[in-house]
């Protein structure tokens, strides 16, 4: 069983690998923006998925990122892939300013906030604030990003600068899933008294949970100028927010196959109903809610884990 | 100080109009613990269907002003509920047992598909309101001069908000909604059918959002199909303000929220108007994160 898993992951994992030799920019532009989508969900898996918190204004996460990138590389001509770091930071500081006070909040209350934190800063990134975003036009010629000295430039180059931060945050999600860290948070999720009850330090999870996943959205909004080099308020609308939680929610929430899928779905799917022109989105709607109604769970849910027995006279496997 | 009142007036006319809309969040939240994301859409299409009607009937000629308008107004209510019975049938109830995220999907879906269905019927531009439906003088109070539809919409909103009130505390339908909301369990074994209770929900909300649909035609003279999701936020805003769940609380509110956005936007800056309203929410979360009427909820174990 898990060897077949393997098995048909490696060969997803080959056929991407060469997949830009075979396409037109177009589509590959296209698996990009997949890419990005997939790191952007998996971020939000860690805080809707795993922590079970409401978050529908990731957008605002990534937008900060975006525009630390901007700011400092056209200000400073700070190469864009040093600002990771740098847009990891500012994108988690805000995320721990603006939940510090609300993340004990129920559930429904969560959502309102963070939609209204989204919409907060989209109208101050509209109306220029601090005169350093350049208002309703955005910033535009933030530099691109060079790999020792070799600049990465056409789509095919971007495919696999997206794809190898992708491998790194799957992995890295991979192994914070199985964690201590991982646990706790999943708990916390599924029975938040009875967590605390167990000596977890719920809103110490729930706040660390959140951080994470925010500068994560930082780094990914990193790339996402580095790969524009224009970015502007439209493109971190709520509706960017909506397109992220159902990518984890359609997909599987808690589950990182699930989440992959769901970028690959819908990012891809748009693309496939061009044909429809305007009834695009209606489409796009109602399979929402058919696909929801067909897989309440999601299309690849998170499976339970699993652990062994411990072995008689308590010389047992580990956890 | 004519420009305060002004402004106050104008607050209380929108804050009426967000009042109804969150009355259909407040409500439908009671029973189901479920963020309608389409409530605004039918909202819009309320004010659509009043469009429409207006155009292709023309009720306000022929069986005068008063009359004319009251008979709309019920038409697209009625429409606009049976539109919401079928957004619940469709996209909701399959889902009722399923976690809660899910069902949140599934009603983002159907907002999308909602909104963009009318944008096919329409067209993406703004549609005019036919003119001179309500008198466009302003009438004299105490040396204020306010405009009649502005009278005419807060009359009308607190009107229905009354009538709503009165029919939820004393009535025995009422109650039992009452009942369902507090509890579908304890409901169902006191013979209450739950299934109708939330019916009942999917019809009133959207029949209160339908006439707030027209209200804002009425106000403003132009709507757009987007108009939705800007008035269903606020809505949805006011209604997490006054404690969700809580009628009166959506209610209050609304009204406030409306006040607080014309007396901001007017005194402290017209581009930050639409953040104004999360601005407030935010600040009042922190202070009472049950809102405002909401009552604190603890944990059983």
């Amino acid at each position: 069983m898990r060897n077949k898993s393997l098995y048909i992951y490696g060969v997803i994992f080959a056929a991407l690998a060469v997949a830009p030799l075979f396409l037109n920019p177009y589509w590959v532009d296209v698996l990009n923006n997949v890419g990005l989508y997939a790191i952007l969900g998996l971020s939000l898996n860690l805080i809707v998925g795993h922590a079970g918190l409401f978050n529908l204004g990731h957008a605002a996460f990534f937008a900060v990122g975006a525009y630390t990138a901007a700011i400092l590389n056209t200000q400073f001509a700070i190469p864009v892939l040093w600002l990771l770091p740098v847009c990891a930071l500012a994108a988690g500081l805000f995320a721990a300013v603006i939940a510090r006070p609300i993340i004990h909040l129920r559930g429904d209350y969560l959502c309102i906030v963070t939609i209204g934190v989204g919409e907060i800063l989209r109208i101050a990134l509209t109306n220029d604030i601090f005169g350093v975003t350049g208002g309703p036009n955005g910033i535009f010629g933030i530099s691109r990003p060079t790999v020792f000295g070799y600049v990465i430039r056409r789509p095919h180059e971007f495919y696999y600068l997206i794809g190898a931060f992708l491998m790194i945050t799957i992995f890295l999600f991979h192994r914070l899933e199985n964690s201590r860290f991982g646990r706790a948070v999943n708990y916390l999720r599924e029975d938040e008294t009875a967590a605390e009850g167990s000596g977890i330090d719920t809103s110490h999870y729930k706040l660390a949970v959140f951080v994470l996943g925010a500068a994560w959205a930082g780094m990914a909004g990193d790339i996402f100028a580095a790969k524009m080099t224009i970015i502007a308020p439209e493109s971190f609308s709520f509706w960017e927010s909506v397109v992220m939680f159902a990518i984890v929610i359609l997909g599987g929430s808690g589950s990182i196959p699930g989440v992959l899928l769901g970028a690959v779905l819908f990012v891809g799917l748009p693309e496939a109903f061009r044909d429809f022109a305007d009834a695009r989105m209606l489409i796009f709607g109602a399979a929402m809610v058919v696909m929801m109604i067909v897989r309440t769970e999601g299309i690849l849910p998170q499976r339970p884990r699993l652990y062994p027995l411990p072995g008689p006279g308590g010389a047992g496997g580990k956890p | 100080m004519e420009e305060f009142f002004q402004q106050l007036t104008n607050g209380l006319a929108v804050g009426s109009i967000y009042a109804l809309i969150a009355l259909g969040y407040t409500m439908v939240y009671g029973v189901l613990k479920l963020i309608n994301f389409a409530h605004g859409d039918l909202f819009t299409i309320g004010a659509y269907l009043g469009m429409t009607l207006l155009a292709s009937f023309a009720l306000h000629e022929t069986i005068g002003p008063f009359l004319g308008l009251v008979v709309l107004a019920l038409m697209v209510m009625g429409l606009v509920a049976v539109l919401g019975a079928i957004v619940e049938r469709t996209a909701y109830r399959p889902l009722r047992e399923s976690p809660r995220l899910s069902a949140v999907v599934s009603a983002l879906g159907a907002s999308i598909f909602l909104q963009n269905a009318v944008m096919l019927i329409y067209g993406a531009r703004f549609q005019v309101y036919p003119e001179g439906l309500v008198p466009e003088t302003s009438v004299d109070l105490f040396g204020l001069y306010v405009p009649v539809v502005r009278i005419l919409v807060l009359f009308v909103s607190l009107a229905l908000m009354a009538g709503l009130y009165a029919f939820i505390q004393k009535t025995r339908i009422g109650t039992a909604i009452r009942a369902a909301a507090i509890d579908q369990d304890a409901a169902r074994l006191m013979g209450i059918d739950v299934n109708r209770v939330i019916l009942l929900v999917f019809l009133i909300g959207p029949a209160l959002g339908g006439a707030a649909g027209l209200l804002v035609g009425m106000q403003y003279g132009q709507i757009n199909f987007t108009m939705g999701w800007t008035y269903g936020m606020k809505a949805f805003t006011a209604a997490i303000l006054g404690g969700i769940g809580n009628i009166p609380g959506a209610m209050l509110g609304g009204i406030l929220l409306g006040v607080i956005e014309a007396l901001g936007s007017a005194y402290i800056s017209i581009a930050w108007k639409d953040a104004i309203a999360f601005f407030v929410l935010i600040l009042i979360l922190i202070v009472r994160p049950t809102g405002l009427l909401g009552e604190r909820v603890a944990d059983k174990i």
